[in-house]
Protein backbone atom coordinates (compact mmCIF):
# COMPACT_ATOMS: atom_id res chain seq x y z
CA UNK A 1 0.00 0.00 0.00
CA UNK A 2 0.89 3.46 -0.41
CA UNK A 3 1.60 5.69 2.67
CA UNK A 4 1.44 9.32 2.45
CA UNK A 5 2.95 12.36 4.97
CA UNK A 6 1.86 15.77 5.13
CA UNK A 7 2.64 19.06 6.93
CA UNK A 8 5.57 18.14 9.98
CA UNK A 9 4.83 14.27 9.54
CA UNK A 10 6.20 14.57 6.07
CA UNK A 11 9.19 16.92 7.32
CA UNK A 12 9.87 14.53 10.51
CA UNK A 13 10.02 11.26 8.25
CA UNK A 14 11.30 12.81 5.86
CA UNK A 15 9.71 12.16 2.29
CA UNK A 16 5.91 12.62 0.80
CA UNK A 17 5.33 8.83 0.43
CA UNK A 18 6.14 5.66 -0.01
CA UNK A 19 5.49 2.07 -0.57
CA UNK A 20 5.23 -0.18 2.14
CA UNK A 21 3.90 -4.05 2.71
CA UNK A 22 3.21 -3.86 6.81
CA UNK A 23 2.68 -8.21 8.36
CA UNK A 24 -0.23 -9.13 8.79
CA UNK A 25 -0.58 -8.79 12.21
CA UNK A 26 -0.52 -5.12 11.64
CA UNK A 27 -4.44 -4.60 11.22
CA UNK A 28 -5.34 -1.24 12.21
CA UNK A 29 -4.63 2.29 11.80
CA UNK A 30 -3.13 2.74 15.55
CA UNK A 31 -0.95 -0.71 14.50
CA UNK A 32 0.43 0.69 11.28
CA UNK A 33 1.24 3.66 13.20
CA UNK A 34 2.87 1.28 15.85
CA UNK A 35 4.77 -0.84 13.61
CA UNK A 36 5.58 2.68 11.50
CA UNK A 37 7.22 4.13 14.91
CA UNK A 38 9.83 1.23 15.36
CA UNK A 39 11.16 1.19 11.75
CA UNK A 40 13.17 4.07 12.72
CA UNK A 41 14.47 7.13 14.32
CA UNK A 42 12.99 9.30 11.85
CA UNK A 43 9.62 7.63 12.51
CA UNK A 44 9.97 7.55 15.98
CA UNK A 45 9.96 11.14 16.02
CA UNK A 46 6.89 11.24 13.51
CA UNK A 47 4.84 8.87 15.86
CA UNK A 48 6.24 9.82 18.71
CA UNK A 49 2.64 11.19 20.25
CA UNK A 50 0.70 9.39 17.88
CA UNK A 51 -2.52 10.60 19.60
CA UNK A 52 -2.72 13.88 17.62
CA UNK A 53 -1.81 12.66 14.28
CA UNK A 54 -5.12 11.80 11.51
CA UNK A 55 -5.14 9.42 9.16
CA UNK A 56 -7.39 9.38 6.32
CA UNK A 57 -7.90 5.85 4.32
CA UNK A 58 -8.24 6.03 0.34
CA UNK A 59 -9.32 10.25 1.15
CA UNK A 60 -11.61 10.17 3.81
CA UNK A 61 -10.74 10.26 7.45
CA UNK A 62 -10.60 7.28 9.68
CA UNK A 63 -10.03 6.77 13.48
CA UNK A 64 -6.96 4.33 15.25
CA UNK A 65 -9.36 1.92 14.99
CA UNK A 66 -9.83 1.47 11.80
CA UNK A 67 -8.41 -1.49 10.05
CA UNK A 68 -6.65 -0.93 6.94
CA UNK A 69 -7.65 -4.05 5.02
CA UNK A 70 -7.43 -3.78 1.53
CA UNK A 71 -6.53 0.30 1.66
CA UNK A 72 -4.97 1.17 -1.81
CA UNK A 73 -3.60 4.98 0.12
CA UNK A 74 -3.38 5.38 3.54
CA UNK A 75 -2.09 9.46 4.82
CA UNK A 76 -1.09 10.43 8.08
CA UNK A 77 -1.14 14.54 8.54
CA UNK A 78 -1.21 16.66 11.81
CA UNK A 79 -4.67 18.46 12.70
CA UNK A 80 -5.58 20.73 9.90
CA UNK A 81 -5.32 24.01 9.97
CA UNK A 82 -6.83 25.26 6.87
CA UNK A 83 -9.74 27.78 6.05
CA UNK B 1 -21.35 22.73 -7.51
CA UNK B 2 -18.06 23.83 -7.83
CA UNK B 3 -14.45 22.68 -5.79
CA UNK B 4 -11.94 24.67 -7.11
CA UNK B 5 -8.28 24.13 -5.42
CA UNK B 6 -5.48 26.75 -6.79
CA UNK B 7 -2.56 28.87 -6.63
CA UNK B 8 -4.33 31.52 -8.42
CA UNK B 9 -6.05 34.07 -7.09
CA UNK B 10 -10.34 34.22 -7.30
CA UNK B 11 -12.59 37.33 -8.46
CA UNK B 12 -15.32 37.50 -5.96
CA UNK B 13 -17.58 39.11 -8.31
CA UNK B 14 -16.69 36.76 -11.01
CA UNK B 15 -18.07 33.76 -8.87
CA UNK B 16 -21.12 35.51 -7.56
CA UNK B 17 -22.02 36.26 -11.40
CA UNK B 18 -21.61 32.59 -12.39
CA UNK B 19 -24.34 31.45 -10.05
CA UNK B 20 -26.37 34.06 -10.61
CA UNK B 21 -26.56 34.71 -13.93
CA UNK B 22 -29.55 34.10 -16.04
CA UNK B 23 -31.91 33.77 -12.61
CA UNK B 24 -34.49 35.47 -11.42
CA UNK B 25 -35.39 32.78 -8.16
CA UNK B 26 -32.07 33.64 -5.93
CA UNK B 27 -33.47 35.77 -3.41
CA UNK B 28 -30.18 35.61 -1.41
CA UNK B 29 -26.29 35.60 -2.18
CA UNK B 30 -23.97 34.80 0.89
CA UNK B 31 -19.97 34.90 0.64
CA UNK B 32 -17.38 34.26 3.06
CA UNK B 33 -13.93 35.25 2.50
CA UNK B 34 -10.95 34.30 4.36
CA UNK B 35 -7.33 36.77 4.02
CA UNK B 36 -4.35 36.07 5.37
CA UNK B 37 -3.80 38.44 8.10
CA UNK B 38 -0.51 39.99 9.30
CA UNK B 39 -0.07 38.74 12.95
CA UNK B 40 -1.03 35.92 14.75
CA UNK B 41 -1.57 36.02 18.54
CA UNK B 42 0.84 38.80 18.44
CA UNK B 43 3.58 37.55 16.30
CA UNK B 44 4.28 39.06 12.58
CA UNK B 45 3.64 37.17 9.95
CA UNK B 46 5.62 37.48 6.21
CA UNK B 47 4.10 35.35 4.77
CA UNK B 48 2.01 31.32 4.74
CA UNK B 49 2.48 28.37 2.64
CA UNK B 50 -0.88 26.55 2.52
CA UNK B 51 -0.17 22.75 1.83
CA UNK B 52 -2.70 20.57 1.04
CA UNK B 53 -3.39 17.08 0.28
CA UNK B 54 -4.80 17.00 -3.63
CA UNK B 55 -7.51 14.07 -4.42
CA UNK B 56 -8.67 14.33 -1.02
CA UNK B 57 -8.87 18.29 -0.18
CA UNK B 58 -11.42 18.00 -3.16
CA UNK B 59 -13.09 15.33 -1.63
CA UNK B 60 -13.62 16.05 1.38
CA UNK B 61 -15.12 19.48 0.38
CA UNK B 62 -17.29 18.26 -2.04
CA UNK B 63 -19.20 15.85 0.81
CA UNK B 64 -19.72 18.55 3.31
CA UNK B 65 -21.09 20.57 -0.01
CA UNK B 66 -23.55 17.83 -0.40
CA UNK B 67 -24.47 18.30 3.36
CA UNK B 68 -25.15 21.30 2.93
CA UNK B 69 -27.30 21.09 0.48
CA UNK B 70 -29.42 17.75 2.03
CA UNK B 71 -29.91 20.23 5.25
CA UNK B 72 -30.32 23.84 3.31
CA UNK B 73 -32.32 24.59 0.36
CA UNK B 74 -29.59 26.15 -1.72
CA UNK B 75 -29.49 26.75 -5.49
CA UNK B 76 -25.75 26.78 -5.97
CA UNK B 77 -22.26 26.71 -3.68
CA UNK B 78 -18.90 27.53 -4.60
CA UNK B 79 -16.15 26.71 -2.59
CA UNK B 80 -12.52 27.89 -3.90
CA UNK B 81 -9.43 27.25 -1.01
CA UNK B 82 -6.00 28.31 -2.76
CA UNK B 83 -2.77 26.87 -1.73
CA UNK B 84 0.83 27.75 -2.01
CA UNK B 85 2.54 30.50 -1.04
CA UNK B 86 0.44 34.14 0.39
CA UNK B 87 1.43 37.00 1.98
CA UNK B 88 -1.34 39.28 4.44
CA UNK B 89 -3.63 40.50 2.20
CA UNK B 90 -4.02 37.96 0.04
CA UNK B 91 -7.33 35.67 -0.77
CA UNK B 92 -7.08 32.39 1.09
CA UNK B 93 -10.98 30.83 0.63
CA UNK B 94 -14.05 31.71 -0.84
CA UNK B 95 -17.29 30.18 -0.15
CA UNK B 96 -20.56 31.12 -1.99
CA UNK B 97 -24.24 30.04 -1.08
CA UNK B 98 -27.41 31.04 -3.14
CA UNK B 99 -30.57 30.37 -1.95
CA UNK B 100 -34.17 32.09 -1.63
CA UNK B 101 -33.74 33.47 1.29
CA UNK B 102 -30.73 34.77 3.00
CA UNK B 103 -31.21 32.42 6.08
CA UNK B 104 -30.18 29.16 4.39
CA UNK B 105 -27.11 31.41 2.71
CA UNK B 106 -25.91 32.54 5.57
CA UNK B 107 -26.37 28.87 7.47
CA UNK B 108 -24.94 27.09 4.92
CA UNK B 109 -21.62 29.39 4.01
CA UNK B 110 -20.98 29.28 8.25
CA UNK B 111 -21.73 25.42 8.10
CA UNK B 112 -18.58 25.35 5.04
CA UNK B 113 -15.84 27.34 6.55
CA UNK B 114 -16.37 25.61 10.06
CA UNK B 115 -15.90 22.47 8.13
CA UNK B 116 -12.66 23.66 6.02
CA UNK B 117 -11.61 24.29 8.95
CA UNK B 118 -11.62 21.25 10.86
CA UNK B 119 -11.69 18.40 8.09
CA UNK B 120 -10.74 19.59 4.60
CA UNK B 121 -6.97 18.59 4.33
CA UNK B 122 -4.74 21.86 4.67
CA UNK B 123 -1.75 23.22 7.03
CA UNK B 124 -0.61 26.25 7.30
CA UNK B 125 2.91 26.78 7.71
CA UNK B 126 3.89 30.65 8.79
CA UNK B 127 7.07 32.32 8.45
CA UNK B 128 7.90 35.29 11.02
CA UNK B 129 11.12 37.01 10.59
CA UNK B 130 13.59 34.63 9.59
CA UNK B 131 11.49 31.64 11.28
CA UNK B 132 8.96 29.32 9.64
CA UNK B 133 6.75 26.51 11.92
CA UNK B 134 3.28 24.96 11.30
CA UNK B 135 0.30 26.55 12.77
CA UNK B 136 -1.55 24.85 15.58
CA UNK B 137 -4.70 23.45 15.02
CA UNK B 138 -7.80 25.76 17.44
CA UNK B 139 -10.02 24.30 19.92
CA UNK B 140 -12.29 26.85 19.16
CA UNK B 141 -11.96 25.61 15.42
CA UNK B 142 -13.76 22.56 16.39
CA UNK B 143 -16.03 23.53 18.80
CA UNK B 144 -17.46 25.69 16.12
CA UNK B 145 -17.36 22.67 13.90
CA UNK B 146 -19.21 20.51 16.14
CA UNK B 147 -22.03 23.00 17.09
CA UNK B 148 -23.67 21.51 13.99
CA UNK B 149 -23.46 18.14 15.25
CA UNK B 150 -25.94 19.07 17.95
CA UNK B 151 -29.37 19.06 17.68
CA UNK B 152 -31.73 22.09 17.80
CA UNK B 153 -28.80 24.19 16.77
CA UNK B 154 -30.10 24.14 12.55
CA UNK B 155 -30.38 27.53 11.41
CA UNK B 156 -32.79 27.92 8.38
CA UNK B 157 -33.00 24.27 8.58
CA UNK B 158 -34.63 23.00 5.22
CA UNK B 159 -37.09 20.72 7.28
Amino acid sequence: MKLLYFAWVRERVGKPEEEIDPPPNVRTIGELMAWLSRRGEEYAYAFENAKVIRAAIDHAHVKPDTAIAGAREIAFFPPMTGG
Amino acid sequence: MAVRLQREDFDIGAEIAELTQGRTDIGAVATFTGVCRADNEGHRIEAMTLEHYPGMAEAEILRHVEEAQARWPLFGVTVIHRYGRLVPGDNVVLVVATSSHREAAFAAAEFLMDYLKTRAPFWKKEERAGAAGWVEARQADDAAAQRWRQAGRRPGAAE
